[in-house]
């Protein structure tokens, strides 16, 4: 008995205060939230309140205002992981073959991912100013200095879907892709040479090569690249919020509608859009985990 | 070696637990001993600027008023307050409410009142004497269910046009003079438009338009019908208010078009440079400019066309809140923030005009002393952007309608979301 103490005791011992401080402060706090969420708690005064069921969420669903709130997620979602993905590949593959001053160009495509997100959607708030012509600033104003007047546009303040939370995402993927092209190209250096050889003694061509070769031992790492994006996309709060401000229908997304109900102290309403995004955001990672959790069991 | 491990873990583990639980009571010990008990703690979000100076000159009157109290600062920074408000909206919720703190006053206040969070005034009005010193019109704009929950400190005017003489020039307008009315208004921006000024009228983002939108309906329905806007009297579907708000979509076309994304300083800005003649904002408008050391020579200003003989006013006022730490102290507070020192010494500085009605207006620069006159004399309505209208809530909703508006232009739908966000609380 004793002997099988030591054994897992330690182990359990060193577990413990994760275990508690997770448990309440994560899974607690979801249970309270989610408990919230069913009743009628509409104000800041304490004291009892009365459950409803689900009256929350189907006045969520049935409001203009939440909806177009998902859709404009979904399209920044796909924006961002997509712009994200593709720039991060291809900064990999640039810098994957071992050109001079590697190390330079490695800082500078990481470096926007050690900026807070608040402080470069102020910068960005003011470099997408839709202003055009002869007052264009930002962005525009460079687009006019150098003669390429056709790519100025009205940014987040366009009246269409794509284009308003395309222009969001933009910050997002300067930020992001540094980050990818460092996975991406982790991955490259972890193929052994030997492969490379082996394919090109067989006579492939370079396209080939990564076609058929290459690309495949990176689907884990793609993988675990698009669930860091979809996740950090789903919970993106800060950069929309600097850009736009509050109360902006056009760019408004889940968490910020949260942040704005939160403010007029409608704590189930609140709570009812947390639980909702964070449904979002379970369908997405949980499936991820089971399969982690299967592919190690496995090996 | 194994064992030590662990202990050395178990160790740590333990540190972690009891890091949390001692940050836990650092909290608690704030305001538990006895020498605190004088502290007087003020919430605000006067951080900088105006405010602050403002502020600092309230405190200079508090501390000979009230010499057995110690003022305490607790000012947190942020524009028109969102950042503090969800401060504050912590503190009180925790049961840990500050001494006094500063909210719009009106229906925004209501929040805390339905929240049980702040307790009636009115006996103080009596024995400072504020019932005779503040404008009847203005108690009646502060009174919900016959109760008073806070003392104002200063009045904002919410329905001033800025204009430009030099671009008013161009079109040959005479800059001393207001149009009559909206449509006149609009004929003159037609005018501008084709002698080169492309946006006659600068605005901003958010409040700024909701700002805009209040003057044309006040000016359209007048000030009776635009009161019962806030309080349910009047209905938001009527054709009245169908035809103003074209007026206000007309009134867009003539704006810059990066009005999603410039704050109101920047809109400013393009007033005092000419690439705009008229410039919807409250007074706080002359504050700024003085600091901008913008000559008086180079702007000038008058109610919103169609709207003389009316001041749309906005307030900051302090509260007493429920349960508070030392009530006594507080009062004393609220005696200053009512007195005419406290309020000649608070709004020489942050540039607004004080409550009270016996203020000398030789003491105040020159856009105050006519403002100052206004008050006296004209209708006192309320202004929904700045909380003497409308709760925290019924203004989000306003906002974000407004912002799809920006974007959509879509009467009807406005119409219909405007209704639909003040018969929510």
């Amino acid at each position: 008995m004793h002997g099988r103490i030591r054994t897992w005791g330690p182990g359990a011992l060193v577990l413990l205060p994760t275990v508690l401080l997770l448990g309440y402060f994560v899974y607690g706090l979801i249970a309270w939230s989610f408990n919230t969420s069913l009743t009628n708690r509409h104000t800041a005064r304490k004291g009892p309140a009365d459950y409803v069921g689900f009256e929350n969420y189907g006045h969520l669903f049935g409001e203009e205002r939440f909806i177009n709130s998902l859709k404009n997620l979904g399209v920044l979602t796909v924006a961002f992981i997509v712009g994200t993905l593709i720039f991060g590949l291809l900064w990999a593959l640039l810098l994957e073959k071992g050109v001079p001053g590697e190390s330079i160009f490695r800082s500078v495509y990481l470096f926007p991912m050690a900026i807070s997100m608040i402080a470069s959607g102020v910068v960005w708030g003011w470099l997408l100013n839709p202003s055009q012509g002869e007052d264009a600033r930002g962005l525009n104003r460079l687009f006019e200095i150098l003669h390429l007047g056709f790519l100025e546009n009205s940014w987040w303040t366009a009246g269409n879907r794509w284009t308003t939370m395309a222009s969001i995402a933009l910050p997002a993927v300067w930020q992001l892709s540094g980050y990818i092209m460092a996975l991406f190209l982790a991955g490259f250096r972890g193929i052994p040479p030997e492969l490379r050889e082996a394919a090109r003694v067989d006579g492939a061509s370079e396209f080939k090569l990564y076609r058929h070769v290459l690309f495949p031992q990176l689907s884990p790492i793609a993988l675990s690249a698009l669930i860091i994006l979809g996740h950090m996309s789903l919970k993106l709060f800060d950069l929309i919020y600097a850009i736009t401000g509050p109360n902006q229908f056009r760019t408004e997304v889940p968490s910020v509608y949260m942040w704005n109900t939160l403010l007029r102290s409608d704590q189930a309403k609140a709570a009812a859009i947390a639980i909702v995004l964070l449904a979002v955001v379970a369908v997405l990672v949980i499936p991820y985990i089971a399969y982690t959790v299967r592919q190690e069991t496995e090996e | 070696m194994r064992g030590g491990l662990s202990k050395t873990l178990a160790l740590v583990g333990a540190a972690g637990l009891l890091a949390v639980s001692a940050c836990g009571n650092s909290d608690d010990s704030g305001g538990g001993d006895s020498s605190a008990n004088k502290d007087v703690t003020v919430f605000t979000w006067w951080a900088d600027g105006g405010e602050k100076a403002g502020l600092d000159g309230m405190v200079s009157v508090f501390k000979t008023d009230c010499a057995d109290y110690k003022f305490v600062n607790s000012a947190v920074a942020g524009g028109a307050g969102s950042n503090a408000k969800q401060v504050l909206a912590n503190d009180l919720q925790a049961g840990k409410p500050p001494s006094t703190f500063q909210a719009h006053a009106g229906a925004e206040l209501r929040d805390y009142i339905d929240a049980g969070q702040v307790d009636d005034v009115s006996g103080l009005y009596k024995d400072f004497g504020l019932d005779k010193a503040f404008p009847q019109n203005l108690i009646d704009n502060l009174t919900v269910d016959g109760k008073i929950y806070s003392i104002p400190a200063n009045v904002h005017r919410a329905n001033v046009v800025w204009t430009n003489p030099a671009a008013l020039k161009k079109a040959n307008l005479d800059p001393a003079t207001a149009p009559a009315s909206v449509d006149a208004w609009i004929a003159d921006m037609d005018k501008l438009k084709a002698a080169g000024v492309k946006a006659p009228l600068a605005i901003s983002k958010g409040f700024a338009q909701e700002m805009v939108m209040e003057v044309v309906l006040l000016a359209e329905l007048g000030p009776d019908s635009f009161k019962g806007l806030w309080d349910g009297k009047t209905d938001w579907a009527g054709a009245n208010v169908t035809s103003a708000l074209n007026k206000y979509k007309k009134l867009l076309t003539y704006t810059n078009t990066d009005r999603e994304s410039v704050d109101w300083p920047d809109a400013l800005g393009y007033l005092n440079k000419g690439q705009a003649a008229y410039f919807v904002m409250g007074d706080w408008v002359a504050a700024q400019q003085l600091a901008d050391k913008v000559p008086d020579t180079a702007y000038t200003y008058w109610p919103a066309p169609g709207t003389a003989g009316n001041f749309q006013f906005l307030s900051d006022s302090f509260t007493l809140p429920t349960n508070g730490a030392d009530p006594e102290g507080a009062k004393c507070w609220l005696k200053t923030v009512g007195s005419a020192e406290g309020q000649k010494a608070f709004n020489t500085k942050k540039g607004s005009i004080p409550a009270r009605s016996d203020a000398d207006p030789a003491d105040y620069p020159k856009y105050q002393q006519s403002a100052m006159a206004d008050w006296k004399k004209d209708k006192i309505v309320p202004s929904c952007a700045h909380g003497a209208a409308c709760t925290l809530g019924q203004n989000n909703d306003i906002l974000s309608a407004l912002s799809q508006f920006s974007g959509g232009q879509d009467v009807a739908k406005l119409q219909t979301a405007l209704g639909t966000a003040m018969k929510t609380s």
